[in-house]
């Protein structure tokens, strides 16, 4: 087992590995999101108390569980980088964040625009928004400091301490509406005694769920490629500016 | 103890510090971080009249009565203490009786409360209107509006 994990974890064998896999998680992506547009937008039904707007779940309730999926992943991989030293590692975290700050700012843009109507608010700073709200900020320093020190040994080690604490956030922000009074409705299918969502409903928002989350596998495999391909070229530019200085 | 472990461990430790730490801090501000007050929350912590506040509970049954223009009364139950609420503005498409709510404004010497914002809070359920009616029609609806009625903790 942990042999099997150590050759997919090797680079070229990643390397080799997603080229062959790519086209098919995009294939099936478009699937699921063809699927689940339909079952969503013109199959279901509307809410009995909130009609059509209930929709806005169907975009907002995936983003929302992606930001804070994407957010474990890298607390994950940041133990990989400090604990396994793992070249991967850093390399699935870097990738992830930008990634991760899109669907926690689909997630706030879309939960503002349901709000607007249902609430009679865009925005209200109540546990459930704030703590989503420092997620975003989280991700957007994760990303600055990834960035910022140009050795990639210590960008890579800074960004994982960094990753590890703001970990703190994720379990805050799933509890937050049972810990404090909130505007945000408590949970509705991840909860004790089963998802509060009609099947005819909560279907369709299991079939989004898995059209984002292979749409953010696809998009981070990709992504991790570039990113290795970027760091071998590097490496070889530092080899050949060493063997012949201009 | 391998370097790898000293080094899983000593993240661990130091994770468990950082819980702990965020955990006091959090309790420590629990009253700034909760968005709302339920009726009874503001007799008992008998907060002066005079100060702004969100008070949040269920719009009575029977309680709502229109005034002039766009003006309101209501009264904001936690089904233990009522409190009476006016307001002049726009109300949300969700507000109606029964429903969770949460007002924001000034607490009156009367003991009553002048709101400047009125916001619906609506519960985890999720289900077309046949379901609705059907639950109604045999009579399992549990139609506690909002679970905005605070529990009792």
């Amino acid at each position: 087992m942990t042999t099997m994990f150590a050759r997919l974890a090797n680079p070229t064998v990643f390397l080799v590995l997603t080229r062959r896999l790519l086209p098919a998680l995009a294939g099936l992506t478009a699937l699921l999101f063809a699927a689940g547009l339909y079952l969503s937008f013109a199959a279901s039904p509307a809410d009995y108390q909130q009609g059509d707007t209930v929709r806005i779940m169907y975009v907002h309730v995936p983003a929302a569980w992606l930001s804070m999926l994407i957010y474990t992943l890298i607390a994950i991989s940041a133990l990989g980088t400090l604990v396994w030293r793992h070249p991967l590692a850093d390399v699935a975290a870097k990738t992830a964040a930008p990634l991760g700050a899109c669907f926690t700012l689909l997630c706030l843009l879309t939960g503002s625009i349901w709000g607007r109507p249902m609430w009679g608010a865009w925005w209200v700073w109540d546990g459930r928004l704030t703590s989503v709200f420092v997620l975003f900020l989280i991700y957007l320093g994760l990303i600055a400091l990834q960035r910022t020190i140009e050795d990639p040994g210590q960008a890579a080690r800074a960004a994982a301490i960094m990753a590890i604490v703001g970990f703190i956030n994720i379990p805050i922000i799933k509890f937050s509406v049972d810990w404090w009074n909130t505007l945000h409705q408590p949970a509705s299918v991840f909860r004790l005694g089963g998802p509060s969502v009609d099947p005819t409903m909560l279907w369709p928002l299991m079939v989004m769920a898995a059209a984002f989350l292979f749409l953010f596998v696809t998009l981070h495999l990709a992504s991790m490629r570039n990113e290795l391909l970027r760091r071998r070229i590097r490496t070889i530019a530092l080899l050949n500016s060493r063997t012949q200085p201009a | 103890m391998s370097r790898r472990q000293r080094r899983l461990a000593l993240i661990g430790s130091a994770l468990a510090v950082l819980a702990a730490a965020a955990a006091l801090v959090l309790t420590a501000l629990r009253d700034s971080i909760v968005f709302f007050h339920p009726p009874t929350e503001i007799v008992e912590k008998a907060i002066a009249p005079g100060s702004r506040l969100r008070v949040g509970g269920l719009v009575k049954e029977g309680s709502l009565v229109r005034g002039e223009g766009r003006s309101v009364r209501f009264v904001v139950t936690d089904t233990k203490t009522d409190l009476p609420v006016s307001y002049a503005g726009i109300l949300p498409d969700l507000f109606r009786e029964g429903q969770g709510v949460v007002a924001e404004g000034v607490l009156q010497a009367d003991h009553s409360f002048r709101a400047d914002s009125v916001l619906a809070k609506h519960d985890e359920k999720y289900m077309p209107r046949e379901v609705a009616d059907a639950l109604k029609k045999q009579g399992l609806w549990q139609h506690n509006g909002a679970d905005a009625a605070p529990s009792t903790q």
